[in-house]
This record gives structure tokens, C-alpha cells and sequence, in this order.
């Protein structure tokens, strides 16, 4: 039986499901399967027909594990569906097995639940703004959706507003929703983003990149003027310095960073301090 | 002479009726499946494989809101220390005694009817405390 299989398997190659944790930080393409540890364990030593007596056994009512983004469930493995590094994070609480993701690069922003995302009104109609978030449709808005917000008081947001708000509706058989408070109906932070400032688009996988809570670049940013900064998830970066230079300076910084070494950045750092 | 039924042929009408009953029902003639139990769950968020930032960020003082909001929001993502130390006291108890002790004063002359309020006076320490003083009763008139 285990021979048949093998020989099955030679026959297909691309069908042959790896373990997840020999592929972890490797590349992946679609259409990969991947095998959990625990899942591995039990194929086991091919050979021999017998499994080998474990006294752990309580290991196998693992935790639930988390497949991210780039992945899907597929029976008991996980399917690759975008190509990238595949990344694991150890669950930190101690339930549940972890969290398997791809790391992968693309523009093209899908609205997911949850996300921060900067916005663009591009129409009022009624109770509803339409903002456009870089997605298939512009998600809506409600005008309720405000700190501080009552049918009489209506925020002040005009057509060609830039919003700062997350998702509450996201997927793909339904219009996504946003709003701009949390739950417990603060601001935080979010709503209309003030005047003036510059709006440029990156790649999602730099936001990330920038987000991420090492991020020396974020660091070197900030000790070179007084700026202001917001990051969406789609994509989106809004800048704010003082002149219109310094704002032009910083898009340019992190435009060009993606692309860039540790060492050209710390040469052009420097240049800039210089000046 | 017997009209009604014999008990035995009751018996078998009402087995060959309830038999009726049941082969009109629908059933699907499938093996009990079992529902495997899954063990993935999918989630497309990054947030929770990645610990990213709060996305509005403000550097050296240009938006203090922002600032502030950025030690809150990052403070709320790093759950290491549940600093319960005791907030610092700008005032002492001692001195909230006090003031709670004077507060009474001033707050019921505020409340205190336009006569009643001549009878709040300063005491010792100059703290307004009401005196208490004797109701006046009726006279009578003497002849």
C-alpha cells in the first residue's frame, strides 16, 4: 500500500504535500499542499507499518491553528493560494496551534474586517458617504459612524475628504462597510484627516514592512523634522511636514525605501541631515 | 351477535395503519455521517499574524493628539506590563479630608435659603461652617 503511494507520488510531483515546518521562510507557489505538524507525524515512517507508541498522546487534541492570508484549508492541510515566504507565528496565549501565513507582494488592496484604511469621499447620498478604498466598490459610510455624531449634529465630512476609519463589513458578497469609531464608540484616532498633506500609494506588503514594531526606517524617519504620518492598510500614505519640501522629501524616502538596502538608506539618511 | 371488532383485528388494523404512516415518510437512506472536526480556522486579516502598528503616527510634537494616541494604542498591543501601581497622587489624603471637610460648608450655603444663610459663619480656621443656632418659637403675647 505505502509502495503504491509512492509510486503515485513520484508520478505527480507538484502533489507531493510538505511539511509546513520545513517550508517555513521559504518560498511557496500556489497549489502547494501542506502538511501540520501533528498531521505529519501521523503519515509517518513510511516503511514501517506499525506507529510508534506514544506516550504523549494527549499532543494530538492540538489547538486550533490559524491559516492567514495565502492560505486554505483543504481537508486537513493547507492549500497555498498566493506565492510568497510562508511565516509561522507561535500562538503566544498557549492555545491554539499558531498562525501559518504568506508573505507575499501585491497593489491591489481586498477589503478585509477590520483593517485600517485610509479613504477618499467621492459621494454623498443621503445618510451614506461613498468612500473609495482602492477596492472592487467603494464601501459606505454612515454619517452615525462619527464620535460624537446624532441626526441633527452631522459631521462635517465634504466630497474629496480623506477618512481614517477600519472595516466592519468586509467580504466578498457584500458592499464593504466602514466606520470611524471603535467599539466602544471613541474616535481613536480615526475620521477625517486634517488639511493640507500629501497622499501617495505603495505597495501593501511596505505597509506592512513600515508597521511592523522593529522598523529602524520609521525610526530614522522621525528624527529628521517634525512630520506626521498615517498608514492604511490599502495601500495609502498621508504625509504632513512643515513645507511642502520637507513633505515631498519624505514621500520620496518611503517610495523609494522599498527598493532600497539597509546601507543606501543610511547614505541618504545621512545626506539628509546633512543638508 | 358482535358489531364492533374483534380486539385482535383491532390490534392488526391499527399495525397495518401505523405502517402505512411510516413508509409515507421521507427519510434519506445515507450512512450517519459524522461531522469531522476541523482544526483551521482561515482568517485573511494580517492583524492577527503580524503585530503591526497603530497607522497614524506623529513625530517630534507636530500632532500632540497623535502622539498621545500612538503611546495609548501601542501601549494597548504590548500586554507585558499591567502596570497597577498606584496613580500618582497630586494631592494627599490628608489634604482631600480636608477640603471635603470645608467643601460641606460651602456647598450647603449655596443651597441655604436667603435667611438661613446669614447663620453660615467663619469658625477657627476660616472654614464656613453653619452655626447652629436656636429656632426662634412663638411668644405669646402677654397682657
Amino acid at each position: 500500500m505505502a509502495e503504491a503511494v509512492g509510486a503515485v507520488a513520484e508520478s505527480l510531483p507538484g502533489d507531493r504535500a510538505r511539511a509546513a515546518r520545513t517550508v517555513l521562510d521559504q518560498v511557496v507557489l500556489p497549489g502547494e499542499e501542506l502538511l501540520l505538524p501533528e498531521q505529519e507525524d501521523a503519515e509517518g515512517p513510511g516503511g514501517a507499518g506499525e506507529r510508534p507508541l506514544r506516550l504523549n498522546a494527549g499532543t494530538r487534541s492540538r489547538g486550533r491553528v490559524v491559516c492567514g492570508p495565502g492560505l486554505r484549508r483543504c481537508g486537513d492541510r493547507l492549500l497555498v493560494t498566493k506565492c510568497g515566504r510562508l511565516r509561522h507565528k507561535e500562538p503566544g496565549g498557549g492555545s491554539g496551534g499558531g498562525v501559518y501565513w504568506v508573505d507575499s507582494q501585491q497593489k491591489r488592496y481586498v477589503p478585509v474586517k477590520g483593517d485600517h484604511v485610509i479613504g477618499i469621499v467621492t459621494a454623498k447620498s443621503g445618510d451614506i458617504f461613498k468612500v473609495d478604498v482602492g477596492g472592487s466598490e467603494p464601501a459606505s459610510l454612515s454619517y452615525l459612524a462619527f464620535e460624537g455624531a446624532t441626526k441633527r449634529n452631522r459631521p462635517n465630512v465634504q466630497v474629496g475628504d480623506l477618512i481614517y476609519g477600519q472595516f466592519v463589513v468586509a467580504n466578498k458578497d457584500m458592499e464593504p462597510e466602514m466606520v470611524c469609531i471603535d467599539s466602544c464608540g471613541r474616535a481613536s484616532g480615526m475620521g477625517v484627516i486634517g488639511q493640507d498633506g500629501l497622499l501617495f500609494k505603495v505597495t501593501l506588503g511596505l505597509i506592512r514592512k513600515l508597521l511592523a514594531p522593529d522598523c529602524e526606517i520609521l525610526q530614522e524617519v522621525g528624527k529628521l523634522y517634525p512630520l506626521e504620518i498615517v498608514f492604511g492598510m490599502n495601500g495609502r500614505i498621508w504625509v504632513k511636514a512643515k513645507t511642502i519640501q520637507q513633505t515631498l522629501i519624505l514621500a520620496n524616502i518611503l517610495e523609494a525605501c522599498e527598493h532600497m538596502t539597509a546601507d543606501q538608506r543610511k547614505q541618504i539618511f545621512s545626506r539628509l541631515a546633512e543638508s | 351477535m358482535q358489531r364492533g371488532l374483534d380486539s385482535e383485528t383491532r390490534k392488526q388494523l391499527e399495525e397495518e395503519e401505523k405502517k402505512i404512516i411510516s413508509e409515507e415518510h421521507w427519510y434519506l437512506d445515507l450512512p450517519e455521517l459524522k461531522e469531522k472536526e476541523c482544526f483551521i480556522i482561515e482568517e485573511q486579516s494580517f492583524l492577527l499574524c503580524e503585530d503591526l502598528l497603530y497607522g497614524r503616527m506623529s513625530f517630534r510634537g507636530f500632532n500632540p493628539e497623535v502622539e498621545k494616541l500612538m503611546l495609548q494604542m501601542n501601549a494597548k498591543n504590548k500586554v507585558e506590563e499591567v502596570e497597577s501601581e498606584a496613580v500618582e497622587l497630586d494631592v494627599s489624603d490628608e489634604e482631600m479630608a480636608r477640603r471635603y471637610e470645608t467643601l460641606v460648608g460651602t456647598i450647603g450655603k449655596k443651597f441655604a435659603k436667603k435667611r438661613d444663610r446669614a447663620n453660615y459663619e467663619e469658625d477657627e480656621n476660616g472654614h464656613i461652617k453653619p452655626t447652629v443656632k436656636v429656632k426662634k418659637m412663638f411668644l405669646k403675647p402677654q397682657d
